[in-house]
């Protein structure tokens, strides 16, 4: 944000950068290989719903787009739900093999939003991953940052630490880390993970 | 490809909020220039008392400008809140920093009932958010998201240093206005051993006086306007960062109505955070007439409320 910006009072919504998340496949090869993390086929995207007919028409025609992909391919139809913060979560489930169908689905919505104006209601989107002892983790890509990070949760509301800066050290070559840990903020409950 | 955008600037506002910090801008240098005048027909001997006040002045304003968070928070009795103790409140405003690409702040709470909120800090890595009991109790989730968002724009907009700078100018001149008042009492005799500059000094004293008190009101006004200003910008960015201006608006409408009904003693308390405040604590009767207007830090609940509207319904357009 300019000065002048700053100055008369004007921030503006911050626009996302999408295709930074074509790299999570090749990424994914890289922590099964490091760590055992396998993905579990499950992604969502969050974002902020605005008020009002026409991001309802955007949100509608989003779902309407997954769905008929999903039923192309015999997944599972798009889930979709609301969480305590009021943001919405949209699940799109696959196999656990074909996450590179995955991150397309994910980047339709996203470029949907985009394209229809309503990029910066993006908030993140979710990659869930599992490992041979059910261990939960997820890859949360922040749209306005363009980095990513890594998210496990632990039984009542505590993050496994440890793990987490352990698959940022693994995945560093692979994918843009985000440095600055006080933006690695908890995702509890996220659907889909 | 270019993504078209639904978040229309507002001209009118940047160009009235322009129009008032050059004005502000312009008393300014037409101060300094009328200061430098006086001095210059006394040969500088009564320059000493604008020297004593700027440095004073601007000492007031950098130690409150670094201090504005300590000060406010000790002020409202608040203290900070780990995401243990307060997840929701940091849940929201997680979301919020990551929607807006902002660091976030830390976070405090202040056990008084008053429905409340306000950001200070001198940037947005010093930022102190601070919201009441009264307000977490009185709102619903996506109302609170509304306060901290416009909260958090005033963090953006780094209003803590803007209206420090725009203050400056009047702190000046008030102390001015002080110290020739005393120059006038105490000064007038054997000051200054020379009897025919003596003859001089008492006008002189009155010319500064004179000057300083015209520049208080004026930059007093200005501020205020700025101020007022400030928060429509704030409403605005806050309203188009979370896509709610509704909730917003219910929000302040909430909060606007239960302040009125809330005893004065509270009310007194408060009175020297009105200005980082998300709305002043003031009587309804005192918010509404013309001329509490003109003083008051906040624009009326009905500007705001207009404005939220026309943005709720730009928002909805296909």
């Amino acid at each position: 944000m300019g000065f002048l910006d700053t100055l008369l009072g004007r921030t503006k919504p911050v626009q996302p950068n999408l295709d930074v998340l074509f790299q999570l496949p090749s990424a994914a090869v890289t922590l099964e290989a490091a760590t055992g993390f396998t993905p579990t086929g499950t992604g969502s995207v969050c974002f902020r719903p605005v008020e009002g007919r026409a991001f309802a028409d955007v949100e509608k025609d989003v779902r309407e787009l997954l769905d008929m992909s999903g039923a192309k391919s015999g997944t599972l139809p798009v889930e979709v739900s609301k969480d305590s913060y009021g943001f919405t979560w949209l699940v799109s489930s696959h196999m656990s093999t074909e996450i590179e169908d995955l991150v397309t689905d994910l980047h339709a919505v996203n470029s949907a939003l985009v394209d229809n104006g309503f990029g910066p209601q993006l908030l993140c989107t979710l990659v869930a991953f599992r490992d041979e002892q059910q261990r939960r983790l997820a890859l949360v890509y922040l749209f306005k940052r363009g980095t990513f990070y890594p998210f496990a949760p632990l039984p009542g509301e505590h993050r496994d630490s440890g793990l987490e800066l352990q698959i940022k050290g693994v995945l560093e070559g692979d994918l843009k880390m985000e440095q600055d840990l006080s933006r690695w903020f908890p995702v509890w409950g996220a659907p889909g993970l | 490809m270019v993504a078209r955008t639904r978040y229309a600037p507002d001209r009118g506002l940047t160009v009235r909020m322009g129009l008032t910090m050059f004005l502000l801008g312009l008393v300014f240098v037409a101060f300094v220039a009328a200061i430098i005048g006086i001095s210059a027909a006394v040969h500088a001997s009564d320059g000493a008392i604008v020297f004593f006040a700027v440095v004073l002045g601007g000492g007031l304003a950098i130690g409150s400008f670094f201090y504005s968070d300590k000060i406010a928070l000790s002020t409202a009795g608040a203290h900070e809140v780990s995401p243990q103790q307060a997840p929701e409140l940091h849940g929201i405003v997680d979301r919020i920093c990551a929607l807006a690409d902002m660091p976030k702040p830390r976070i405090a709470i202040s056990p008084t009932d008053l429905p409340n909120a306000f950001a200070t800090g001198r940037n947005s890595e010093h930022a102190v958010l601070c919201v009441t009991r009264g307000l977490m109790r009185r709102l619903t989730p996506e109302e609170l998201e509304g306060v901290i968002a416009h909260e958090m724009s005033h963090v953006a907009h780094k209003d803590v240093m803007v209206m420090t700078v725009a203050s400056f100018l009047a702190i000046i001149a008030g102390l001015l206005i002080r110290f020739s008042f005393y120059g006038e009492l105490f000064g007038g005799g054997g000051r200054r051993g020379g009897n025919n500059n003596n003859q001089g000094a008492l006008p002189i004293l009155l010319i500064i006086m004179a000057v300083s008190i015209v520049v208080y009101a004026i930059s007093f006004l200005l501020i205020r306007l700025l101020s007022r200003y400030r928060e429509l910008a704030a409403d605005r960015s806050g309203a188009l960062l979370t896509g709610q201006p509704s909730a917003l608006a219910s929000a302040l409408q909430k909060v606007s109505g239960s302040i009125a009904r809330i005893p004065t003693k509270d009310l007194r308390e408060a009175q020297p955070l009105n200005a980082f405040f998300f709305a002043p604590a003031l009587s309804a009767q005192q918010a509404q007439s013309k001329l509490g207007q003109l003083f008051s830090t906040h624009p009326s609940l009905e500007k705001r409320l207009a404005q939220l509207a026309k943005i709720s319904q730009q928002l909805g357009q296909r």
